[in-house]
């Protein structure tokens, strides 16, 4: 567990609260220190302030991001939908909004860790595109396509049944774990950056289909 | 085609008037050619005739003269004659023939007539005339005037002529004499008639001539009126624009100054006015600005220790089971106080939020009854602790409203736990309901009720009905004010209707599509059972 914040207290408090829960965890308090540290450290989980000296949380999350899959989540102490977004576009997972519950965090953490082991069918087509769940691969006609385990959990959660729309609070429960509605806007970002890296054209959406004023769902073609 | 032109000619109507009800040049240009061309043809008129009457009176005392010349001349070749002759014919064709002659050339013509009975026709009275020569010409008042007198008399009259190639009938003047026949004594009239071609000749080219000068003159009026309202009209219609574009938002338009006439100075104060607004204008903006940034940061300065402190707050309260009663008791209390305060800033802060202008909408399709049934879901275990049942009574169909899910959420879920607050045990009914324009939500308890003008006082910030009441469920007293904010954010109404001891409703109005106006609520804000109380 890599966590990033500026605030020394907070840091060591979550560090004390991660221990309970059985988590390791290692600290940096400047943002141009977190990717050295991230290097080194391998951590399974990134826990990134948004606000950060040296550099900004937005530029680390999106340059972790640009070299590995790992859960990111958010700390912020904002809730504008704008901030929320851009952190959630630059590649965060999830985000947890200043002050939270220590259940609250490890929750969401644990949401992220947890591999989603269902049982089903090993390979899942929809459209061009061909999803091998246990080897947590996805190729579009042959190709590779590159996705970060939430992205890969929520394309299984649509794909293992096409002929089923996902409301957007079934999604949340489902892929990120959260048992009460939460925040619909994490599902909308997401659904955006499955859509730019499967979709031959994310404009006109083949594989991750909205459904007006209810949800999701898996292209037409299905499974085959 | 025709039914082309019938489309096309309202169309082009309709433009036309838009054109004439908006340009004042226009206006302006066409009322002055109207009045000048009224007063431009009174005076033309009025000097026509004044040219005609001189050129009339000149020609006819010239005819006069003539004729008087003629008769002398006549009279004396009369008198020449010797006595001896006696045939009157012969004497009367003999006056008459030099008088015909010399009317040939000087461009006139006679008739010569006997005297008769009073209303014989010229024809009968053995008329001796020139040729070609119509003797309708000669009219039948001055025909009668020499039945009676024998003094010189003339008119005016219209000379027709008779017979092939004849020229075309002109009006003219008929001077009638008397002259006498020596040979017998009796006398003959003759009739002079003089054609006024010159004078009419004249009076068209004085018309042509004042015809022409009056349509200069009009043009040049409304060249000159155009030419005039433009000076005016172009700053003022400048003037608008910049007034459009500075209404639009773009506040550094001005007016461009020249000179120091009257559209300048106006120019001048429409610029000061605008540098004005544009000031006080900035001032607000910076001024929510700086509010936005404070609450902004202190949002972050006071959650992130807070979050340590919560997470110091649990670890103690986790670990609470090995400390003496004292300390427990302290973790315990800790925890409690630090969840009141988390409310408190969560909400103080969206308030802030709200004052500083800085909240905005997140607009999705949202059925109200999910979100509804997703409170009532939530707050169940609030219910049971207050040993009170939230019933939901919604359609089958959808209540779908262009909404920010978070905040109606918010809204709803503080109106339900304001219920169970204030429900006093009793069932609290959430009644929900939509048509095409908008969509409702009612809350309704049969608790302690609101006083009369309390109503409008549950939304003001930390108002309570009692202070003495004790507080149960930790609201924060800003729940409401935060819930009138978000519905007002939408656009739609929040009200409340209540009695003392009959309970309240909240009902909240919010329209189908965002930004549309809301004219009526689907739901009535009294209750149908407390209005049955009333009649």
């Amino acid at each position: 567990m890599l966590v990033v914040d500026d605030d020394a207290s907070l840091s060591e408090m979550l560090s004390i609260v991660l221990r309970q829960e059985g988590f390791d965890s290692y600290v940096v308090e400047r943002g141009d220190e977190a990717m050295e540290a991230f290097h080194s450290y391998r951590p399974d989980v990134v826990l990134l302030d948004l606000m950060l000296p040296g550099k900004d949380g937005i530029d680390v999350c999106k340059e972790i991001r640009a070299e590995s899959g790992v859960p990111i989540v958010m700390l912020t102490a904002k809730t504008d939908t704008v901030d929320v977004v851009l952190g959630l576009e630059s590649g965060a997972d999830d985000y947890v909004v200043k002050p939270f519950k220590p259940k609250e965090l490890v929750a969401r953490i644990r949401a992220r860790v947890r591999r989603n082991e269902a049982p089903g069918a090993a390979t899942l087509t929809v459209g061009p595109l061909s999803i091998d769940v246990a080897g947590h691969a996805v190729t579009r006609d042959g190709h590779p396509v590159s996705l970060t385990p939430l992205e890969f959990d929520l394309l299984v959660c649509l794909a293992r049944k096409p002929w089923q729309v996902f409301t957007r609070e079934v999604l949340l429960e489902q892929v990120w774990g959260y048992r009460h509605s939460a925040d619909t806007r994490l599902v909308n970002v997401h659904v955006q950056r499955l859509r730019s890296k499967v979709e031959s054209d994310p404009e006109n959406p083949e594989i991750v289909l909205t459904v007006r004023g209810v949800g999701y769902k898996a292209g037409s073609s299905g499974q085959q | 085609m025709s039914q082309l032109v019938e489309q096309t000619v309202p169309e082009v109507l309709r433009r036309g008037l838009t054109f004439w009800r908006r340009s004042i040049q226009a206006r302006v240009v066409v009322s002055t050619v109207l009045l000048s061309a009224i007063v431009v043809t009174a005076v033309g008129w009025f000097l026509l005739r004044q040219v005609e009457q001189g050129l009339v009176d000149r020609r006819v005392d010239a005819v006069l003269t003539e004729v008087a010349n003629e008769n002398d001349q006549a009279s004396a070749r009369l008198n020449a004659v010797p006595g001896t002759d006696t045939n009157a014919t012969t004497q009367a064709n003999e006056l008459l023939a030099p008088i015909d002659a010399s009317g040939q050339i000087r461009g006139f013509t006679v008739v010569m007539a006997r005297t008769a009975a009073p209303g014989t026709p010229l024809t009968d009275r053995g008329p001796e005339y020139s040729a070609q020569l119509d003797l309708a010409s000669v009219p039948d008042s001055l025909i009668r005037h020499f039945d009676s007198s024998r003094k010189e008399a003339w008119t005016y009259t219209t000379i027709r002529y008779a017979g092939k190639r004849a020229p075309a009938p002109t009006p003219g003047i008929v001077v009638g004499s008397t002259v006498r026949i020596p040979a017998d004594g009796s006398s003959r009239t003759l009739y002079y008639l003089f054609p006024l071609d010159d004078v009419q000749d004249t009076l068209s080219l004085v018309t042509r001539a004042l015809l022409t000068a009056g349509i200069l003159l009009l043009l040049l009026i409304a060249a000159l009126t155009w030419l005039l309202t433009r000076q005016i009209v172009t700053p003022i219609r400048l003037a608008r624009r910049v007034a459009e574009r500075l209404a639009a938002g773009q506040l550094q338009e001005r007016l461009r100054v020249s000179g120091e006439d009257d559209l300048a100075r106006l120019a001048t104060s429409f610029n000061q006015m605008a540098t004005n607004l544009q000031r006080q204008i900035r001032q607000l903006e910076e001024l929510s600005r700086v509010q936005r940034r404070f609450v902004s940061d202190v949002s972050h300065e006071l959650r992130t220790p807070l979050t340590t402190v919560r997470l110091a707050g649990s670890v103690l309260h986790e670990a609470r089971e090995g400390f003496d009663p004292q300390t427990r008791r302290s973790a315990e209390l800790l925890q409690r106080e630090l969840d009141r305060f988390e409310t408190l800033l969560i909400d103080l802060l969206e308030i802030s939020r709200f004052d500083a202008g800085a909240a905005v909408l997140d607009l999705d399709d949202v059925n109200l009854t999910d979100v509804v049934r997703r409170v009532v879901d939530n707050t169940r275990s609030l219910a049971d602790q207050r040993s009170t049942r939230v019933v939901v009574d919604a359609p089958t169909t959808p209540c779908v409203a262009e909404a920010d899910v978070r905040r109606v959420e918010r809204i709803v879920r503080n109106l339900v736990t304001n219920a169970i607050d204030h429900a006093e045990s009793k069932e609290i009914l959430v009644t929900v309901a939509a048509d095409d324009q908008a969509a409702a939500i009612a809350v309704r308890d049969h608790g302690v009720g609101l006083a009369t003008g309390e109503s409008a006082m549950v939304f003001n910030r930390f108002w309570r009905a009692d202070p003495a009441r004790a507080r149960t469920s930790g609201g924060t007293g800003l729940g409401l004010a935060i819930s009138l904010e978000d519905t007002h954010l939408h656009g739609g109404w929040l009200q409340a209707w209540g009695r003392p001891a009959e309970g309240a409703q909240f009902r909240l109005t919010l329209p189908r599509h965002a930004g549309q106006p809301l004219r009526h609520s689907p739901l009535p804000l009294v209750p149908d059972d407390a209005a049955e109380v009333v009649a």
